[in-house]
């Protein structure tokens, strides 16, 4: 690991304009910048912790909905009984990640800004647009298994792993922010994250030292919630596809969709193509089968991950039989 | 850069450190404090063998800077026996076989003990078919709790049966 200034920020002001210094960067949880600090991936001069900040709690808004401080861990969000009961969506797939251990570690706010990664980008030995910018991307011809399938380019194939950030991209989720200045603004996640282009080094839209407050969730939408993981193992292992799905039916038809895919993308893939094709559709594995192949008409497989293309088809199709007890 | 002074509570004894903020929490145990019994496995969140318990939850201590933990209440395998007696999860592994070579065991027993926490808090997992219930401790979900701690000995059914057991509210 790279020598760098420990800070304990003791106000939220003084730690977004410590962090908006060159090379500065906040930890909370830090269960994946660490792991990166100790392969030197992530060299940071200045670490500005943030723990002992204002920034914990889950509450109710007027509107309804729940406002998630961006402290509170993976364990104690998924563990909230309004969750549980109101977006039990969004503790499925938090539960679904990684292992009880990050989990009491890993913040809300630092779940969303692990990094987009794939074995090349821990592998230093070989090019990687995303740790070394114009090096090269060594996955387009190598092993790209787990590898995104939607929304990248030719610079960077490396997928999102967050299962929390998938729920909370059905659900239409927030993020609150704070700026150095003291300016505040409202992100819709689904913008949160930037397409790696020809800049795959820079993730998300947030400006240096911009902090995440909180993160919002609407009054949870009508229907049925689930969180549907594939993986290679039983348990603690990255998605190679999973579906976070909302669905409102009737006895025949669907009245209302939404769909976000984990997996296939730099960030968590939400499908307006596949939410028209099953508004107002049928119960039939014909209208399933016609949301997969809208959400996935623009995938692009690399090799090794071309399983995903259908996979991903399949485990939607699967995910809305066992939400309308269907086929 | 210079080092930072940091004063951490282990097993109910307070040590005032001056330390690299580099130096993770698993290191200040074993090479500060000579608490060894926390094994250091693949140092990087992926085997658990480093698993203790900081103000009564499971962490990997080798993913958290020891700075991080001013004030925090941590145990280690050495701080849960009591009086010269091990803990009914020491006793439920001894008495199930509940290892092989024994390098992942301290992580396993001290991830047991607040997987039990967990269970009893009424936290769900990814096994808990409704997650709005508290659910009961199935194989399953013991299983899935402990998938943070691997055991390349593949001690898993005797690891289980020895949560099972303390569980269950001690020796069957």
């Amino acid at each position: 690991m790279k020598p760098f200034r420990y800070e304990r920020a003791n106000g939220v002001a003084s730690a977004c304009a410590s962090a908006a210094k060159p090379a500065a960067k906040f930890i909370a949880g830090g269960t994946n910048l660490l792991d990166l600090m100790k392969l030197q991936i992530e060299t940071p001069a200045h670490l500005v912790d943030i723990n002992a900040l204002p920034l914990g709690g889950i509450e109710e808004t007027p509107q309804g909905g729940l406002r998630v401080g961006a402290l509170v861990t993976n364990s104690a969000l998924a563990a909230d009984m309004s969750v549980r009961r109101r977006y039990p969506l969004l503790s499925q797939a938090i539960l679904a990640g990684a292992s009880g251990q990050l989990r009491n570690k890993a913040t809300t706010g630092g779940n969303l800004l692990q990094r987009t990664r794939c074995p090349y980008f821990y592998d230093t030995t070989k090019p990687c647009n995303k740790r070394e910018p114009g090096s090269g991307c060594a996955a387009l011809a190598g092993l790209n298994r787990m590898n995104a399938v939607l929304g990248v380019s030719n610079n960077c194939i490396a997928a999102h792993p967050s299962d929390m950030a998938v729920a909370m991209t059905a659900l239409d989720a927030r993020v609150e922010t704070i700026a150095p200045d003291g300016a505040t603004r409202t992100i819709p996640i689904d913008a949160l994250y930037r397409a790696p282009g020809d800049t795959p080094n820079i993730e998300t839209v947030l400006a240096p030292g911009e902090l995440i407050r909180s993160v919002v969730l609407p009054p949870p939408p009508a229907g049925r919630q689930i969180y549907r993981k594939v993986r290679d193992r039983a348990s603690y292992a990255f998605a190679l596809v999973s579906v976070a799905l909302v669905v409102a039916h009737d006895n025949n038809r669907v009245q209302a969709a939404r769909v976000a895919f984990g997996g296939l993308s730099y960030k968590p893939w939400r499908s307006a193509d596949a939410e028209a094709t099953l508004a107002g559709a049928p119960l039939t594995r014909a209208s399933y089968d016609a949301a997969g192949m809208a959400a996935l008409k623009n995938a692009h497989g690399y090799g090794q991950n071309d399983f995903k293309i259908p996979l991903a088809r399949r485990t939607l199709r699967a995910t809305l039989a066992q939400a309308t007890g269907t086929i | 850069m210079h080092n930072e002074s940091v004063a951490l509570t282990v097993n109910g004894r307070r040590h005032a450190l001056d330390l690299d903020p580099r130096v993770t929490l698993l290191d200040a145990l074993r090479e500060h404090l000579g608490l060894t019994g926390t094994k250091k496995g693949c140092d990087q969140g992926q085997c658990g063998a480093c698993t203790v318990i900081v103000n009564g939850q499971r962490i990997n201590s080798c993913l958290t800077l020891a700075v991080m933990h001013a004030g925090d209440e941590i145990t280690t395998i050495e701080g849960l026996e009591e009086d010269g007696d091990l803990h009914p999860m020491q006793a439920a592994f001894v008495r199930h076989d509940g290892l092989q070579c024994g390098y992942c065991t301290p992580g396993q027993i001290c991830s047991a003990v607040a997987v039990l926490a967990e269970h009893k808090a009424g936290w769900p997992s990814y096994a808990t078919a409704d997650v709005a219930t508290a659910p009961a401790l199935t194989d399953a979900e013991i299983a899935e709790r402990m998938s943070g701690n691997i055991c390349r000995c593949s001690a898993y059914p005797n690891i289980v049966a020895a949560i099972r057991e303390v569980a269950e509210g001690g020796r069957s």
